[in-house]
């Protein structure tokens, strides 16, 4: 059976998706990618510290990957809209990850401006993965405003506490007909897994493996997690609860 | 968007085959799981999940239970006219059948309505043959500003109506539609309404999604069992409540499993649905839907029917009677035979003592 | 004059070009993108932006994110 993942009419060769923050140094980025085999990679967009010189982390990227510029540091729909149209003039292709967060305690997206953005960005013909958190109407809206995918947080960015969303994500899951793509909060392999058994078209993870004691590697576990995950979802579980007749049998009655 | 667009998907499936193919291992992987596709659920359909039906009971009854509680909504019938120009082949109120027409004045209505809610129900379903020339529109209005005087909620089990038609209805007091499609095979739809507007295939089909749309608060879809194979039947039923849940998450959707019953003309179906397809239908679509709600009609024997009441039902009719008027007046002929016979009193008494609790009035 | 870079307000001398700026502020002009008065403008034609009084620039930068 083929198991393809493709967003945006491109078939993904990784349902791993790598955040390119806090690699330290920044060479870590293209060695984490060949060692997991991403595909897809974030960025962000900032404003020039004039007074330090900074790395092009573009040219850290390998380029057949496919860069996906975030909207981080948007506070509403339009800032998330400029940053977008931004990084497309400036030949980053045309996927852009929706995220607009207003809340600086735990960083939480704000669902409503990130519906409003999607609707413009998906009408003037981005790829838009929407960063958000996890709400079944909210990801019908979505839906409808034309995203490529659905991005769901795992828990709080950067906090590294797991798949804590996982009933929520479920519904997403069940009830939305896009790749729904488990983002922020991964912590480790295992929870990677765990999002992709539950049925997560990809999962992206970033601090998780930058901030690793080698990264390097510990992209190459998350990349074999995220495919074991994925193979036992499509293997389809064995059955794990066994209805034991009762001693009353609500069928009995049915003799032939 | 349409149904009749959706349910193209299996124009051309192969139920055969896929049947064929089903293992115990497919059944026992989909009874452990927790949301079911719609080969999952026909996967329960199939002849070899038969033998996994005490299985699906048991997690039909947790998940009803879950979700609906030991309760069980009563309602009862109420057949305001059998005037009928449609010639469905298989019913006793069809056009060529030769019997005394009745249409009930409002006055009339009233006295049934005085008699019904004396028993303590206040869930009505009104029913009319399809005659838009004797029973109007603007006629069932007049009797829902009747019946609303004694009842809290009024379901409609008529002929088809444009969407405009079900907002006026809505407006005037209805909250629920009942409409079967009795056939979702279209060829041999074809040919058991060979002639009358009912052979507009795809105007009953939509009805449902158009009383959504006008905002009616309840559905109820279903096929007449034996009048075709009842295990794609089933799944057409089971997919077109999916559909309509999909599309109007506010709306609570149910389902009948009615088994064609002897009536007048005769009519016998060519296909037997025994007790155990009609058990095995029930668990499937419990576990492919657990919110969705499950009618049994007095078409059933008092003794099954209790037995149905910890199989995955939500709503039984009680006190019921087919014929019109025949509440006030006995003695007239029905839509078709009725196999139990009990009084609310008698069902409320038998809930009890199964520790379900009968329900009235599910809402207000 | 007074332009306004990257939100903060910064002294310039007349006639600078937006080539220029990037020279001046040591920067590869292949790594950055500029916004001029709300609008990107490509590198092709920055040679040909005289930065006047008033304007507003924005300099960027792809940078590591998540």
């Amino acid at each position: 059976m083929e198991d393809k993942l493709i967003i945006g009419g491109q078939e993904i060769t990784s349902r791993l998706f790598l955040g390119t923050g806090k690699f330290s140094p920044n060479r870590l980025i293209k060695e984490a990618v060949r060692s997991s085999g991403v595909q897809v990679v974030t960025v962000a967009l900032r404003r020039v510290d004039l007074e330090y010189e900074e790395e092009n982390i573009a040219s850290f990227v390998p380029k057949d990957c496919i860069l996906m510029p975030n909207t981080s540091g948007a506070r509403n729909a339009g800032e998330a809209v400029r940053i977008a149209r931004l990084a497309r003039a400036a030949g980053l292709g045309h996927w852009v990850k929706i995220e607009v967060v207003t809340d600086n305690r735990y960083l939480l997206p704000d669902n409503f401006e990130t519906i409003k953005a999607t609707e413009i960005l998906s009408a003037e013909g981005f790829v838009v993965l929407p960063y958000m958190s996890p709400d079944l109407i909210v990801a019908k809206k979505l839906l409808e405003a034309g995203a490529a995918a659905v991005m769901p947080l795992g828990a709080p960015i950067g906090s590294n506490r797991g798949f804590k969303t996982r009933e929520l994500v479920r519904i997403l899951i069940d009830e939305i007909p896009l790749p729904i793509i488990v983002d922020a909060g991964i912590g480790r392999p295992s929870e990677a897994a765990e999002a992709m058994e539950a049925g997560a078209a990809a999962v992206l993870v970033n601090t998780a493996i930058a901030t690793a004691g080698d990264p390097v590697a510990m992209a190459r576990a998350f990349g074999l997690a995220v495919e074991a995950g994925r193979a036992a979802y499509i293997s389809g579980f064995g059955a794990t609860q066994v209805y034991a007749s009762a001693s009353s049998p609500l069928t009995g009655f049915l003799s032939d | 968007m349409s149904f009749y667009i959706e349910r193209k998907n299996y124009e051309k499936f192969d139920f055969y085959n896929f049947f064929e193919r089903v293992d115990d291992a497919d059944i026992e992987r989909v009874i452990a799981k927790d949301r079911l596709s719609e080969l999952d659920y026909l996967t329960l359909l199939s002849p070899r999940a038969e033998g996994y039906l005490e299985a699906m009971a048991q997690k039909s009854l947790l998940l009803t239970i879950r979700h609906f509680g030991r309760v069980i909504l009563l309602y009862t019938p109420l057949y305001l006219a059998n005037y009928c120009v449609n010639h469905c082949v298989y019913c006793g109120f069809q056009v060529r059948n030769r019997l005394s027409r009745k249409k009930l004045s409002v006055d009339e209505v009233e006295a049934e309505a005085k008699i019904i809610a004396a028993t303590g129900l206040k869930h009505i379903l009104i029913l009319t043959g399809e005659s838009r020339k004797k029973s109007p529109v603007s006629y069932i209005k007049e009797c829902i500003e009747v019946l609303k005087r004694y009842f809290t909620s009024i379901s409609i089990e008529i002929y088809p109506l444009e969407e405009y038609e079900y907002a006026a209805l809505i407006s005037a007091g209805v909250d629920g539609l009942t409409i079967y499609q009795e056939v979702y095979n279209e060829e041999v739809y074809a040919d058991l309404h060979p002639a009358g507007p009912k052979r507009n295939y795809r105007f009953r089909l939509e009805a449902p999604e158009r009383a959504c749309r006008a905002g009616i608060r309840t559905v109820n879809v279903g096929a007449l069992l034996g009048l075709h194979d009842w295990r794609s039947e089933a799944f057409f039923t089971g997919l077109h409540a999916n559909y309509l849940q999909n599309l109007f998450p506010e709306v609570d959707v149910s389902v009948s499993p009615p088994r064609i019953r002897p009536q007048l003309g005769g009519y016998r179906p060519d296909i037997e649905v025994s007790d155990k397809n009609l058990v095995q239908y029930m668990l499937a679509f419990r576990l492919f839907m657990p919110r969705g709600g499950i009618t049994v009609s007095t078409r059933e024997r008092a003794e099954l029917r209790d037995h149905l009441v910890k199989l995955g039902a939500t709503k039984m009719s009680a006190g019921s009677s087919t014929a019109v008027g025949g509440r006030s007046n006995g003695g007239a002929t029905g839509q078709f035979e009725i196999s139990d016979g009990r009084s609310v009193a008698e069902m409320a008494a038998m809930l009890y003592s199964m520790g379900y609790q009968p329900v009235y009035k599910d809402w207000q | 004059m007074r332009i306004t870079l990257n939100g903060k307000e910064t002294g310039l001398p007349e006639g600078v070009t937006v080539a220029g700026l990037i020279a001046l502020k040591k920067l590869n002009p292949k790594t950055v993108i500029v916004e001029y008065n709300h609008e990107l403008v490509k590198e092709e034609t920055w040679a040909d932006i005289v930065i006047k009084e008033n304007d507003k620039l924005e300099v960027l930068r792809f940078v590591g994110g998540g």
